[in-house]
């Protein structure tokens, strides 16, 4: 008469997070699924991304047509206009930083901006300001700065923003020392 | 396809009527009967928005008024001295156009009192911000006063009436001392008049409650636009800077 209803179960992410895989039938190795924010992160690049490997220090500007993943040092700019920068867990970045898409599983300190969006994974953190239409900070992250996510309508308030003083941040210098203690932790 | 909200109030066994204007003519008639019932601050209680999280979800009536007061400034900037929250981040970039600028002083105080030195403090406070005087449309405090001492409380004050524009907003919780013990609060916003409460790791405790007319001395140069009392033991509080206001030096 009453016909029960099948609710649909969600799939079981605490086997996604750990990476355990389900004992197969006896005999058939299992291989360990690898499923790390690192590798989530890398799926925004082409296969043939650049990568500043650990034990790389590079300083100076920085500029390419190609998207790039940080794992080593670098300090000075980066501008990479149309593409993906990924600074890995192990990257740490004293830079200016210019790109279409910004994720950071490591450590930056200097301005970030973004034309597409900034993505701050739970490892990562940020000291500096951060400029994007889309900012993603994960339970965890670091951040140290501003948020700006200059929405669009601003064309129409720009008059009105012009008569009144400008909420300008000092500008904070790349690799400058950090002031005011330890970074804040992300929700 | 979002589904529908029809819902008058949906207990967990599912119980929901079938159809919007049946929820409708329902409501208009139990609406004639009784006043809609209100929760301890005072509102019509939608229930708390089901996305799983148990943290208590608690109503404001202050905050909706601190979100409206920003909404109509062009490109306003916001100061939040929590810790930096992916969601409040949204929400304020997104729904309200803000530039947000984060300074977790609950990190700085923490540290200052895990090494001792927290008569430093009023000292640090002073050179803490990046920020150009009148630069600041609203400044979220949250319940940081709750954990400062006299001297604290009061630079702080200081810098940020010095911080904030013109009619610039200031929100934040004081407690009436129902609360104790170690650790500090997360506020995650959910929208204009609830916020979510997480607690925070923290070895903060809280400090002896302040009265109003210490808050609102040392809030020279604002003046008090909203205060609440709210059941649970604790004060909201929206102010807004007078014209040519200056803090206590």
């Amino acid at each position: 008469m009453w016909k029960r209803i099948e609710v649909p179960r969600p799939p079981d992410r605490s086997r996604e997070a750990t990476g355990a895989v389900p004992p197969g039938p006896p005999g058939v190795p299992s291989v360990p699924r690898v499923h790390a924010p690192e590798t989530e992160a890398m799926g925004h690049m082409d296969k043939e991304a650049f990568n500043v490997g650990k034990s790389v220090v590079f300083k100076g500007e920085l500029s390419g047509s190609e998207d790039l993943v940080v794992e080593g040092t670098v300090e000075g700019k980066v501008e990479l206009r149309e593409h993906v920068l990924t600074v890995g867990s192990h990257g740490k970045l004293k830079a200016e930083v210019f790109a279409k898409i910004v994720i950071v599983l490591g450590e930056v300190v200097g301005n970030i901006t973004a034309s597409e969006k900034v993505e701050l994974r739970e490892s990562g953190s940020v000291d500096g300001d951060v400029t994007a239409p889309r900012v993603g900070i994960a339970e965890g992250a670091h951040l140290r700065g501003s948020v700006d996510m200059q929405k669009k309508p601003a064309v129409a308030a720009a008059p009105a923003q012009a008569a009144k003083p400008d909420a300008k941040l000092a500008p904070l210098p790349a690799g400058a020392p950090v002031q005011g203690g330890p970074r804040v932790a992300g929700a | 396809m979002e589904p529908a909200r029809f819902s008058l109030r949906e207990p967990e066994g599912g119980f929901c009527l079938a159809d919007s204007e049946s929820v409708r003519g329902l409501r208009g008639w139990l609406s004639r009967l009784a006043p809609l019932r209100q929760t301890e601050e005072g509102r019509s209680d939608p229930g708390p928005p089901a996305d799983g999280d148990r943290c208590p979800v608690v109503a404001s009536k202050a905050l909706p008024k601190f979100f409206s007061h920003l909404e109509t400034r062009p490109a306003p900037v916001l100061l939040d001295l929590g810790c930096v929250v992916g969601p409040n981040i949204t929400y304020f970039g997104d729904r309200l156009n803000c530039k947000v600028v984060v300074e977790d002083l609950f990190a700085d105080l923490e540290r200052h009192v895990r090494q001792g030195e927290r008569d430093a403090f009023p000292a640090f406070l002073a050179d803490r911000f990046r920020l150009e005087p009148e630069s600041v449309d609203g400044v979220l405090v949250w319940d940081l006063y709750d954990f400062l001492d006299r001297p604290s409380a009061r630079a702080l004050a200081a810098v940020l009436v010095r911080l904030m524009r013109t009619d610039g907003a200031l929100f934040g919780f004081f407690g009436t001392g129902g609360r104790s013990g170690l650790g500090c609060t997360k506020y995650i916003v959910i929208d204009d008049s609830h916020v979510r409460e997480r607690a925070r790791e923290s070895t903060l405790e809280r400090q002896g409650p302040l009265q109003n007319r210490d808050i609102i001395k040392m809030f020279d140069g604002l003046r008090v636009a909203e205060a609440f009392l709210l059941k649970t033991g604790r004060r909201e509080m929206l102010f807004r800077k007078r014209s040519g206001g200056r803090p206590i030096i």
